[in-house]
């Protein structure tokens, strides 16, 4: 279970904060151009692991109705990262977030996308939400949890950039 | 203060006046049961259980419950129920009381079975949702009423001290409580769960203040009739 204490809020507003003392003076240290390409790299959510399954395997669809989408880009360039594994599992219509047709991967398209079709998204612990992880080592290891604004939305999205181990 | 009563009488037959009071405790009951199992039937009926272990469904529909206990749980302490006054509300106060910590047992313990990392993430405060805080500070607070209550007989507190703290430990449990499910998406009906949780706090509220403020004003007001006419 991986838990941070600070969440995605505080650590953007830090990483904004930081990134602009370096670029301004007296530092300096890092030229516009330069901090432009870099992005800031994706902090695991709260709860984001809970109940992962590792190596979900790869599927055509997890049902019909609801779409999980989301891009993959790498934090060091800003490049979008093609046939990265994304694991996804929620709570749908078809059971819980322990039901083992609920949790599916896939690669992302050379463009850095990823998309993927599944049962309806239920409320699941008050909160209508999906998990996502990418967990394969290139990369740091990120686990997302994006809240769904209302629970008769279709679809939710959910953006990863990571970052070099 | 007997007037109207007098009035009545000569008015209406025996039967009549026997028929509208069962007509007014009939509705006074419909009332109170429609607002607590309302949101309970919504939320039983909902489409979000399609495919739910029926471990999942206990656990929330057992939270459902003891929102919808709350709300009468004043009533009955206070005497406030027709047929349920005095001696007799306070039992079922007791029953009551028995009943929510019971289905607040079902609802920790289901949703522990159901997902040990969620359930874990909430008890430890570190859930990413922001209603768990709530509950699980209502159930500890809940916790605390009960242990106020067993261990009462070796507790050695002063009648109106234990009523006092009694009712502050109640009165948080039904706001941590209300703030929990207020905030949550589930399956209960926004509007009924709107309503069921007003009425809790509400009734929370005013038999607080009948039993400690009114009352009580009205024993002295009674009890001290002859300083105030003496000349």
């Amino acid at each position: 279970m991986k838990a941070p204490a600070y969440n995605r809020r505080s650590f953007l507003i830090g990483a904004g904060l930081c990134s602009a003392s370096l670029i301004r003076p007296p530092f300096s240290l890092v030229s516009a151009a330069n901090a432009a390409t870099g992005l800031a790299p994706t902090a695991s959510m709260r709860g984001g692991s809970n109940n992962y399954r590792p190596n979900a395997p790869l599927v055509e669809n997890l049902g019909k109705g609801f779409w999980v989408s989301g891009t993959v880009r790498n934090a060091g360039n800003g490049e979008p990262l093609s046939d990265v594994r994304i694991q996804i599992w929620a709570a749908t219509e078809r059971g819980g977030e322990r039901e083992p047709s609920n949790h599916g991967s896939v690669l992302t398209a050379p463009d850095g996308t990823f998309r993927l079709e599944m049962s309806q998204i239920l409320p699941n612990f008050g909160q209508p939400h999906a998990h996502l992880a990418y967990d394969d080592g290139a990369f740091k290891t990120v686990f997302l949890r994006p809240v769904m604004g209302s629970r008769s939305d279709t679809s939710v999205e959910a953006h990863f950039v990571l970052a070099s181990t | 203060m007997h007037q109207p009563d007098a009035v009545r009488q000569r008015i209406l037959p025996n039967n009549k006046r026997s028929l509208i009071r069962s007509l007014v405790v009939g509705l006074i009951w419909a009332t109170i049961a429609g607002l607590a199992l309302w949101p309970i039937l919504i939320a039983a009926t909902s489409p979000y259980l399609v495919g739910r272990s029926a471990i999942y469904i206990a656990a929330g529909l057992a939270g459902a419950l003891s929102l919808a206990l709350l709300f009468i749980q004043p009533l009955l302490a206070a005497g406030f129920l027709p047929g349920l006054m005095g001696p007799r509300g306070r039992r079922w106060h007791r029953v009551a009381g028995f009943l929510i910590a019971a289905a607040v047992a079902v609802h920790v313990g289901g949703l522990y079975i159901t997902s040990p990392p969620d359930a874990l993430d909430a008890l430890l405060l570190i859930s990413p949702t922001p209603f768990s805080i709530y509950g699980v500070a209502a159930m500890w607070i809940l916790i605390l009423t009960v242990a106020l209550v067993a261990f009462r007989k070796y507790l050695h507190i002063a009648p109106l001290t234990w009523r006092i703290i009694h009712n502050v430990l109640a009165a948080s449990v039904v706001v941590t409580s209300v703030a929990h499910a207020f905030l949550i998406e589930g399956t209960m009906g926004t509007v009924s769960k709107t309503i069921l949780c007003g009425c809790a706090v509400l009734t929370t509220a005013a038999v607080t203040l009948y039993l400690r403020v009114f009352k009580p004003l009205r024993m002295h007001r009674i009890s001290t009739p002859k300083s105030r006419s003496a000349p």
